[in-house]
């Protein structure tokens, strides 16, 4: 069981609380944790990863276990305390004017 | 009773404004969507409860709202907005070709017939259409793919499709406009178009004749007499009597003939209005008077309306989408501004008052006339 923390907009867009938990198929990825996320909450597609090209968005990071696993590549595995529960992945706005 | 909802897109949510026939005494519901850009929040002719809401932020994205009970509550539809085919390419500012990329939707038309259809223009220019509330989203290709649109390029806002109008008489024929392209009609449905912009004169382009490339700003038409097309360009007040096929000046006596908005009263199709813009670059009204100007022979005669109205020390703008009309036997007219104000005329723009003066700043207004 995957924990993700999403940031107040998309838990306000996906109704849900401040932290999730998310059944992933095959080895946790930030590729498989989001698509895991978009499968059960529709209005989260897009959000998150330009729907076009699959890339993160410029102003959304990914932090775990105190790193900033932004710039992994999507298929990297996560953090085993990610796997394991201990540690939320953490999806966060960038901090940006506006 | 009858009543009015208007319905307000801002830059940080979106505001519902309803009132009874008089519109003296106004509730504001709102923000919805708070912190997000609401670039459009449109209505159904079909069914005044269906509401449609453009979404976005520069963070995640675009997401189009659905509202089946009049606004009161909102559910996220479908925002997968992708492009017919090969992508292809566009022009830059620099000339360079420059691959199609969506950034938002700027514009959501309901059909006037069906509430699960709803036409959406997007920036980088390009019209979707949905026919399921929303769900999924198309696009009508044949746009995009008209033998000048390798060579469209943007304007200073990006290259956004702003209007869309569809005639009443025929639903096969659809005018858009594109900033900085132009206007384009389909007569069959969209499967194919050709650009209407003959008579427009634009300083930025060196060939005077030029089909496209043309800083549409709005488009305007009255239901009862759609071969007659009204324009806010650029610069220039313009008007067609032949749908698009020519175009002639109407700028006449107006302070300035920049600007972004314009509407037609709804029971005279003669009666329009505008909100004249110093300049290009300034952005705001001439001499700080916010006056919208009406002409009642269709163009050329200009009365400015000020009543109710700052006439001194205001430096704010009207956007392209931020005007719009009632059908009530008084014909309301409403418009927004980047200063937050939301202002209404109950008497066809003889005397204006704000409904609300504090939001972020307005993005567009629509009114819905309810039974």
């Amino acid at each position: 069981m995957i924990r993700v923390v999403l940031p107040a907009h998309l838990r306000t867009l996906a109704h849900v609380n401040r932290e999730i938990e998310l059944e992933v198929a095959g080895p946790p990825t930030q590729r498989s944790v989001i698509d895991a996320l978009e499968a059960r909450y529709p209005a989260l597609h897009g959000t998150i990863r330009d729907p076009a090209t699959q890339k993160r968005r410029a102003f959304v990071r990914f932090f775990a276990c105190e790193d900033d696993l932004s710039h992994e590549l999507p298929d990297a595995p996560l953090p085993d305390a990610v796997v394991s529960g201990a540690e939320p992945f953490i999806v966060i706005g960038a901090m940006a004017g506006g | 009773m009858s009543g009015v909802r208007v319905l307000v897109g801002t830059r940080k949510g979106a505001f519902v404004l309803t009132s009874d026939g008089k519109r003296a005494d106004w509730d504001v519901t709102g923000p919805h969507f708070g912190g997000w850009e609401m670039y459009h929040v449109k209505g159904s002719p079909a069914d005044p409860n269906r509401l449609y809401a453009s979404q976005s932020t520069g963070w995640f994205g675009q997401v189009i709202q659905r509202s089946d009970d009049g606004g009161t509550t909102w559910e996220p539809v479908g925002n997968k907005f992708e492009y017919d085919g090969t992508t292809g390419t566009h022009q830059w500012y620099d000339g360079t070709p420059h691959p199609w990329e969506f950034a938002r939707v700027w514009h959501l038309e309901p059909s006037l017939t069906d509430p699960d259809t709803v036409l959406a223009g997007v920036e980088d220019a390009a019209l979707f259409r949905s026919t399921d509330g929303g769900h999924t989203w198309n696009e009508l290709p044949g746009l995009r793919g008209h033998a000048s649109g390798s060579s469209w390029q943007p304007g200073a806002g990006g290259m956004c499709l702003h209007t869309i109008i569809v005639d009443p008489s025929d639903p096969e024929r659809i005018f858009v406009a594109i900033s900085a392209a132009g206007v384009f009609r389909t007569d069959d449905g969209g499967e194919s178009w050709r650009p209407v912009n003959r008579g427009l004169h634009s300083e930025g382009i060196p060939d005077d004749d030029a089909e496209v490339g043309h800083c549409v700003h709005r488009l305007a038409m009255h239901p009862s007499r759609p071969d007659v097309l009204y324009m806010q360009k650029h610069w220039d007040v313009m008007r067609s009597d032949d749908a698009g096929e020519s175009w002639h000046e109407i700028s006449g006596d107006l302070p300035s003939d920049f600007g972004f908005a314009i509407d037609v009263h709804a029971h005279e199709p003669e009666t329009i209005y505008v909100v004249p813009i110093k300049s290009d670059s300034e952005h705001f009204p001439p001499d700080g008077k916010l006056r919208v100007y009406r002409s009642r022979i269709g163009g050329n005669d200009w009365e400015p309306l000020t009543k109710g109205l700052p006439q001194s020390n205001c430096y704010v703008n009207v956007l392209r989408d931020a005007m719009a009309v009632d059908s009530l036997d008084s014909c309301g007219v409403y418009f927004g501004t980047t200063g937050g104000q939301v202002y209404a005329s109950a008497d066809a723009g003889d005397n204006w008052a704000p409904i609300v003066r504090d939001l972020p700043a307005v993005l567009s207004v629509e009114v819905q006339t309810l039974a």
